[in-house]
């Protein structure tokens, strides 16, 4: 595996299947009174943060901190990026200080990659969601939570179905699920009104329809994005009624979905909007097992990166 | 290049330490056997299979202490392998860890942190194929099935028929 994991395109096939087969090591070792383990002893990670986040900041702290290593969590708001210090300053604050792993969330796309080619540091990067562009350890942990409840597709997706449904347009997530989904061998089709489906996606191994009533008694999986009302600038849709009329997960749609089909969001979710109450709350709903697994993924991914020495003549990424 | 133990040398050996952990505890009642991947995790089932036959079933497990070494700064990381920790647990038992080769202790001393994250053991024995010498801690162990004199240079390999094919333990010449 390389130094940093920027993109999903920063793993093999195997490399993923490796993350995923740790982390479920490392839940044998969670359900027991093991919880804390001594691999990270001594290594610093810190969590950069410069926009708003609840589950991902904390699976990270929490994954670290279950590895003993020491967690610095630094956000945008309240620290000297608010008077003005530079993405540059920043992180060579941070090299000063001496961390071993830096995870970043930041707006902008491609501000993980600018961080870990700038040799500005000689951390590891680990992109916790960089503006529309990509958030691998989400897909991971969407992958290994998709491969818990189907044992079947434990080593490899094909013949698995996946919805996306939503703001295909904005979504990190859905990015990163298309990249790591497919190269897992499932078959992925998004969904989503035209207006939110990017132009490139001719060039993705994908299906696409407008409409969710005809995709959605086929999969065995369905993925609801969050509308991020934070990206809308422009008017993509009419209005949030009819989104929530076409696109939403209600309970009609819930009652056509497979009886083994698990629903999934990578939170937080809009209640009402891309997901109805009945929905989120359903026994087929696997949204807090998401969270669980994050913690588990992240941990496999900071021992992948951390754990060991570097290859000698390794370059990175 | 030198065989040491042929297929039915490692079987008397394990066959021996099955018996010398019946006397040593007296019975069975209270000893589980916990092997370390990959091959001491055989051989924990190897010697457990003995003890049956001998006397009565015990509970096995294994127990990966990759996340514990000492060393894994010094090499690239490697996979985890499984833990599985018999149901009824290790708390109050008489575990006797198993492994292959007993070599520097390293992998011993993880094995005894990892132990201690799941629970208190009234006792924790050692049981291994091959003790070559070469300690850098002060820890032996209880059960030998061949002690064997190396230079620190030569590697010793040991091959079961659970996954190499066959069972024997070789000397190699170092490198």
């Amino acid at each position: 595996m390389k130094k940093h994991l920027l993109s999903i395109n920063d793993l093999s096939a195997s490399d993923a299947l490796e993350i995923l087969n740790t982390a479920s090591e490392l839940a044998k070792i969670s359900d027991g009174p093991m919880k804390k383990l001594p691999t990270l002893r001594g290594r610093t990670v810190v969590n950069l943060f410069f926009e708003d986040s609840t589950r991902t900041r904390i699976s990270f702290e929490s994954a670290a901190k279950r590895l003993s290593a020491d967690v610095i969590n630094f956000s945008a708001k309240g620290s000297s990026v608010s008077k003005g210090e530079s993405l540059k300053d920043t992180a060579q604050t941070l090299q000063a200080m001496g961390a071993d792993a830096v995870v970043i969330r930041h707006g902008a796309s491609g501000a993980a990659q600018r961080l870990a080619d700038s040799g500005w540091i000689s951390a590891s990067v680990i992109n916790a969601g960089d503006g529309t562009h990509e958030h691998p350890t989400q897909a991971l942990l969407d992958a290994y939570t998709i491969r818990s409840k189907f044992p079947e597709f434990r080593e490899s997706f094909a013949g698995l179905k996946v919805g996306i449904v939503g703001d295909i347009l904005h979504s990190r997530v859905a990015r990163s699920n298309v990249l790591l989904l497919t190269k897992l061998g499932a078959h992925v089709t998004l969904i989503a009104p035209p207006t939110l489906i990017p132009v490139g996606v001719t060039d993705w191994k994908v299906d696409v329809s407008y409409d969710l009533d005809s995709v959605i008694n086929k999969v065995d999986v369905l993925m609801v994005l969050r509308v991020q009302s934070e990206r809308m600038a422009d008017s993509f849709f009419p209005s949030e009624r009819e989104y929530s009329r076409g696109y939403g997960l209600d309970l009609a749609r819930l009652n056509s979905l497979k009886s083994k089909a698990i629903v999934m969001h990578p939170g937080p979710m809009n209640r009402g909007l891309e997901i109805s109450a009945e929905s989120a709350d359903s026994h087929q709903s696997v949204v807090l097992a998401q969270v669980s697994n994050g913690v588990l993924v992240r941990m496999a991914v900071l021992y992948q990166l951390l754990g060991g020495a570097a290859l000698a003549g390794e370059v990175s990424a | 290049m030198a065989t040491v133990l042929d297929a039915g040398e490692i079987g008397r050996a394990l066959k021996r330490i099955a018996h010398e952990i019946i006397e040593h505890n007296r019975g069975l009642d209270n000893v589980v056997l916990l092997g370390i991947p990959t091959r001491g995790a055989f051989l924990g089932e190897r010697i457990a299979q003995f003890l049956g036959e001998i006397q009565s079933p015990v509970p096995v497990g294994t127990l990966d202490i990759t996340l514990h070494r000492d060393d894994l700064r010094l090499r690239p990381p490697r996979p985890l392998l499984p833990t599985l920790i018999p149901s009824g647990g290790i708390e109050g038992k008489d575990v006797v860890l198993v492994d292959d080769v007993l070599f520097s202790g390293r992998t011993i001393r993880a094995a005894l942190d990892a132990l201690g994250e799941i629970g208190r053991p009234r006792t924790v024995q050692l049981a291994v194929l091959v003790d070559r010498g070469h300690r850098e801690l002060p820890i032996r162990a209880d059960y030998v099935g061949k002690n064997i004199p190396t230079a620190a240079t030569e590697s010793v390999k040991v091959r079961l028929s659970e996954i190499d094919g066959e069972d024997s333990v070789e000397i190699m010449a170092g490198a």
